[in-house]
């Protein structure tokens, strides 16, 4: 018998996993937009089991609002992507120094 | 251990094992192959709690069309790996210690117990004629009408912001102003320039 509490272990699982990836590929911007979806996974399916589990519909529909908000930054992320690759010949987060922050 | 509790472990190795795989993959291009592996997983684990919309949802929008996106960027982009290596190992303690952090710090609330079986158990299953995507629809456009519409103008948004920061205008193309073409008056055309006759030796 899989309790919540087993979806929400495996979930907290691979959200850490999601943000080692952040801090470990820390200069490829594509590799971070990438960890950034494996945790909106991972949010995503804490979501459903609490949704499952509570025999509650809401949590379903905000996981579908969460995909389409998803969709649109992954949009957005890679025009943004492709103009610093187009303006600086580089995707790397340490060429991006410019306001010295 | 019955079969649904099988499948569950199934999947989530393969959760946590592609994502894994992804995170420490040298290659960005593969790095999105694993990714693509973890959805399917994630899709899977959802088709057990129920969620069969949202799990093809899932699989039809992230590994047909993000994903898709994602490898086309990876490949039209020029993304070195020897700055990625270097980084690697520097960064890997620290990623490690505030992973390990975040997992203690969660152990500790779930297994408290308000989670557990005891407190939070089965819902009653529902049978074959249940269909996910009429009650998801039920909701959809009756209760969340107004936030349904408001992800449309975003997805709207989102497009015309990924157009006009990548788009850019020829330099020498042929296209017709057709206003500027119907509006144009005579003056515009023919122009009348005073010369200057200057008697030549043929003329004599």
């Amino acid at each position: 018998m899989i309790a919540l509490s087993d979806y929400l272990i495996l979930s907290s699982i691979v959200f850490c996993i999601g943000l080692a990836g952040i801090f470990i590929n820390r200069t490829n911007i594509i590799m971070i937009l990438m960890c950034v979806e494996l945790i909106l996974a991972a949010v995503n399916t804490n979501f459903i089991a609490f949704s499952y589990y509570g025999s509650d519909l809401s949590g379903q529909i905000f996981v579908f609002f969460i995909l389409t908000v998803a969709a649109a930054e992954v949009a957005i992320g890679l025009a943004i992507l492709t103009l610093m690759y187009r303006n600086r010949g580089s995707i790397d987060i340490d060429v991006t120094n410019t306001l010295k922050g | 251990m019955e079969f649904t509790s099988i499948l569950f472990y199934v999947f989530s190795l393969f959760f946590v094992g592609s994502s894994l795989m992804m995170i420490v993959s040298r290659n960005t291009a593969k790095a999105a192959l694993w990714l693509i592996l973890t959805f399917f997983s994630a899709a899977s684990l959802w088709l057990l709690l129920e969620a069969e919309f949202l799990a093809i949802t899932l699989i039809l929008i992230y590994v047909g069309a993000v994903m898709v996106l994602f490898m086309f960027v990876i490949k039209m982009l020029d993304t070195e790996e020897s700055t990625l290596r270097a980084q690697f190992t520097r960064y890997l303690p620290l990623g490690i210690f505030v992973s390990l952090v975040v997992i203690v710090q969660m152990a500790l609330v779930l297994n408290a117990g308000p989670f557990d079986l005891e407190t939070v158990g089965l819902p009653e299953q529902h049978g074959a004629s249940y269909s996910n995507i009429t009650s998801i629809a039920q909701q959809l456009y009756t209760i969340y009408v107004y936030p349904f519409e408001l992800a449309a103008i975003l997805l709207l948004i989102a497009i015309i912001a990924a157009i006009t920061l990548v788009h850019r205008t020829q330099v020498n193309s042929k296209k017709q102003n057709i206003a500027e073409q119907i509006s144009v008056q005579a003056k515009d055309r023919m122009r009348f320039a005073s010369i200057n006759k200057k008697p030549s030796k043929e003329s004599k």
